[in-house]
């Protein structure tokens, strides 16, 4: 019986966003409260010696706050301790915070900070990763023997190598960072309030506490409504909040630490850039034999989430195919760059890039179709993945490569046929899996909780620490609470993420808020039923209302009328952080891309016409949600097939304006079809897994491939801009064919 | 105030009408309309996204017609009619929405929001000019209307089918989308 699950309802915050009511952290009128804003660094590298004020300004009307200032450790918590809130020493990146200021009001901002001067003595930089010799994290894990099967291959064994590489990508959520601080109040309880665009609470919450040194129950967290995240504003406003609870710390008044869009793109962390080496043994018919893949991740000057990102883009490295011998090893090193951090994908993009363009690669070496490649080796229920994970549940691999060759009317017979003309149209297609929820024992160590609270007033209140970002997940837990309950949804509220009033659900993050978080609301929201029906003798039928307010009257004190509900990875999941072997994610969502394009050989334009995409996502609990989801991660990889390039000179973003720093527009968007496949996980609430990055992973592998089989040429990075194109055509053609015009 | 630039210039009287309503009030010459609107008159549904025309979530009608509203100094307003996301919905009982915001929330045309109000904006300006002109709604034009309006949530299909579906909903004529472009 599901009223809710599975059919579209309102977003109970829809409304407020479309008439302008919703509050962003920009929009709060907090009248006493003052600017702040960071001195950066102008340098890559170097040692900060000083920071000199200029005497003609009158330093008296403003705030300044120097490492000096902090009052517990000078590092943003995150994994690492290596990232500092405010430079004390050596500078390693451009736009480095060095000191904070806070004024009434901007001119007065941009004046003070005018007035301060660092002096740094300048060092030579690293920005080439393939040199770096600080490894943040490596990881190597192996299954079978993949020396021996290169040292004696069998007779019509093949070796096919390839190296892959792609870019670094920007969020680009529309709204830019920002959080507001108030100082610690007597008055309030002593708690320090921070409000911000966020997506962890928890992890804000955290770095306040290690940053000022407090308790936690001195340090409240509250998400405003928040403009898109991506991941970009999953460990960054920990910076922004330190930034402005330092500032308000010292000024004894609220603090107010809003980017604008040029500071966002020149200092928020971005995709790590990547490059990936694969080296494979095939059987002639394209059979795996062994794949031995290394992975190398620009990590910019701080670890921040580079280790596990790093972790999710190996994990995934060999991609969803059947191999006896595989292995794989992954590094992510500093070097003088920003740091690059979380992003939608979060490793995967990379590597899919890399396993799908050399899938192609060995169809174009073996002359083979490269759907009837991937058909051939594709993980189906019962097989092993690169970890030794036996695939059991909800594997939907094959049903959604039928599902978009069906779609597309596309079997891939054709790839690479020769074609003629200046404007050229060419298929390509990637199958890509994702797993969903954190990596191994990440939610173990977790312990994501939610609680339900059943009101006086016979209404359910959800409180979890999960956010809405956009995706909808206020939605999708009234859908599951209303189902897992039996009630209306008049009946159920979901409370906004304050760590003063929610439990820490874990961070929002990995597809894991419907799978994880989801399941522990239905779970909550059974338990809730059960006491109901033990106290009350009244049985699902009845309305809810009903059953909440007989339950009511019989008096239930505050703990029988909450429920609290911890996650608990199932029954039987295996994992080694040692060998990085077992079950890496409880489920894997599946998807296959089919793009098509057109290429323009005077201009080397790419037109994507159509694309289709199918994907198993367990169960929709929320169809035009998830679809939502598809299709935008679909474009943002669109995006990062041929449009997004963003490149550093000296540690310098050259794009640091929306108008060089572009995102496709509606006119750069095909109309998307896509397949909702869902083969439900019995896990999962409702058979619901995740859905939020996988959409991430496949676009560019499909475009790139689509752009081979228009035009011959072979693309091994991503994007695909006009400039590569051109590159590809004169690498392959020559300096003649340039000089005499197109083929 | 926002920046030097404002500080350097002598204070005007600035009248218009915004969202029915006439307002007076004393700004400076440039100060852009976006901050008059968020700051001055507390109208914050017109966001910031780029500051510079890029992204189209300041846009609001001034006279009828889209402008971005971080790139036009307060002085150019002056004697105009400018309607904000607030001013969208009729003003009445009960008119929480009108048919294009309504449509935004049906269709998952709004994700995270931030666009939204610019975007519903540039959506009312085109189904307008549609009527105006007497032309079926396609989805095409409403491409075209909305491509300098960025969203990077939706993929765009969903804002797609939110126009139509409110055209629709209007009586508008709308052209059958079908076919790929």
């Amino acid at each position: 019986m599901t009223a809710h699950v599975g059919h579209n309802l309102r977003r109970p915050e829809g409304p407020d966003k479309v008439t302008g009511r919703a509050r962003y952290i920009a929009d709060l009128d907090v009248p006493e409260a003052w600017v702040g804003g960071a001195l950066r660094s102008p340098v890559a590298h170097g040692r900060l010696l000083s920071i000199e004020r200029d005497p003609s300004f009158d330093f008296t009307q403003v705030v300044v706050v120097t490492s000096e200032d902090i009052p517990g450790d000078n590092v943003i918590a995150l994994i690492e301790d290596d990232q500092p809130i405010l430079c004390a020493d050596e500078v390693r990146h451009v736009g480095e915070p060095l000191a904070l200021v806070a004024a009434p009001d901007r001119p007065t901002l941009a004046a003070a900070l005018a007035a301060l001067t660092p002096r740094i003595e300048e060092r030579e930089p690293l920005f080439d990763m393939e040199e770096s010799k600080h490894v943040f994290k490596e990881i190597r894990f192996a299954r079978g023997d993949v020396d021996t099967a290169f040292a004696q291959p069998a007779p019509g064994q093949r070796v096919i190598e390839g190296v892959y590489s792609t870019a670094t990508q920007e969020q680009m959520y529309i709204e830019p960072q920002g959080c507001i601080a108030w100082p610690a109040d007597a008055a309030q309880g002593g708690e320090v309030v921070v409000r911000g665009s966020l997506q962890c609470p928890y992890y804000v919450q955290k770095a306040l506490c290690r940053a000022l040194a407090i308790e936690p129950e001195k340090a409240r967290v509250i998400q405003a409504e928040t403009g898109g995240g991506f991941g970009g504003k999953e460990e960054y406003p920990s910076v922004v909040a330190c930034h402005a609870a330092l500032l308000a710390r010292k000024a004894g008044r609220p603090v107010a630490v809003i980017y604008d869009r040029h500071e966002d793109l020149c200092v928020t962390p971005k995709r790590h850039p990547s490059r990936v080496r694969h080296r494979t043994l095939v059987e002639s018919d394209g059979t795996l034999v062994a794949m031995d893949v290394d992975v190398l991740l620009d990590g910019g000057a701080y670890a921040t989430l580079s280790s596990v990102v790093l972790s999710r883009g190996t994990i995934h490295a060999a991609g969803p195919y059947r191999c006896p011998n595989v292995r794989v090893r992954g590094r992510v090193v500093a070097t003088h760059h920003v740091p690059y951090g979380a992003f939608r994908g979060f490793g995967a993009p990379q590597t899919c890039f890399a396993y799908e363009r050399h899938m192609d690669r060995v169809a174009r070496e073996l002359g083979l179709n490269p759907v009837r490649l991937r058909e051939h080796n594709m993980l189906r229920p019962g097989d092993l993945t690169a970890t030794g994970q036996t695939l059991e549940h909800s594997v939907g691999s094959e049903e959604v490569m039928r599902r978009a060759l069906a779609r597309a009317g596309y079997d891939g017979a054709t790839w690479r046929a020769p074609k003629q003309g200046r404007v050229r149209r060419g298929v390509g297609l990637s199958f890509f899996y994702h797993g969903a929820g954190f990596t191994g024992s990440g939610e173990d160590y977790l312990k994501g909780t939610v609680e339900i609270e059943l009101c006086a007033d016979a209404t359910v209140l959800v409180k979890a620490a999960s956010t809405e970002i956009g995706q909808g997940t206020k939605t999708m837990f009234l859908a599951i609470a209303c189902d897992s309950l039996g009630a209306s949804s008049a009946d159920v509220r979901i409370a906004d993420p304050d760590t003063g009033e929610v439990p820490d659900s874990g961070p929002t993050v990995a597809s894991r808020t419907c799978m994880i978080v989801g399941g522990c609301v239905a779970r909550a929201c059974h338990e809730l039923t059960e006491r109901m029906a033990q106290a009350t003798g009244t049985d699902a039928e009845v309305p809810f209302a009903e059953r909440a307010q007989s339950f009511l009257a019989g008096g239930p004190s505050d703990a029988e009328r909450r429920v609290r509900t911890t996650y608990s990875s199932p029954q039987g999941l295996r994992w080694s952080d040692d060998t990085y072997l077992g079950d890496a994610y409880p489920v894997y969502g599946w998807a296959c891309d089919i793009a098509e394009v057109e290429v323009d050989l005077d201009t080397f334009d790419v037109e994507v016409l159509r694309f289709v995409t199918a994907v198993d996502v367990g169960r929709a609990i929320q169809p035009r949600l998830v679809e939502g989801q598809i299709e935008g991660g679909t474009l943002q990889a669109v995006g990062f097939a041929h449009l997004e390039n963003v490149t550093l000179q000296a540690g310098r973003f050259e794009q640091d304006r929306m108008a060089t720093c572009v995102i496709p527009t509606t006119l750069d968007t095909p109309p998307f079809e896509v397949e909702l496949v869902e083969v439900p996980f019995p896990h999962g609430p409702f058979g619901a897994k995740g859905v939020g990055e996988l959409p991430m992973d496949g676009g560019a592998p499909a475009i790139a491939s689509a752009i081979e089989d228009a035009t011959g040429l072979v693309l091994d990075r991503a994007p695909a801009t006009p400039e590569a194109l051109l590159d590809a055509w004169l690498a392959q053609h020559g300096a003649e064919a340039a000089a005499g015009g197109n083929a | 105030m926002r920046s030097e630039l404002e500080a350097r210039t002598t204070p005007i009287e600035l009248t218009m009408v915004v969202n029915g309503e006439r307002r007076t009030l004393r700004v400076p010459p440039l100060r852009r309309l976006l901050d008059v609107l968020r700051l001055d008159l507390k109208l914050t549904g017109s966001k910031e996204g780029c500051g510079e025309g890029e992204c189209g979530a300041c846009t609001v009608l001034v006279d009828g017609q889209p402008v971005l509203s971080c790139i036009v100094p307060a002085c150019q307003a002056e004697g105009t009619e400018v309607v904000t996301i607030e001013g969208v919905a009729p003003a009445g009982e009960g008119a929480d929405c009108d048919a294009v915001q309504d449509a935004f929330v049906v269709e998952g045309g709004a994700q995270c929001g931030i666009c939204t109000p610019g975007m519903i904006v540039m959506t009312r300006a085109y189904l307008e000019r549609c009527e105006r002109d007497g032309v079926a709604v396609t989805e095409q034009d409403a491409r075209e209307a909305l491509s300098g309006n960025l969203c990077r949530c939706t993929g765009y299909g969903k804002i797609l089918a939110s126009v139509l579906s409110a055209a629709r909903e209007r009586g508008q004529d709308v052209e059958d989308p079908g076919g790929s472009r």
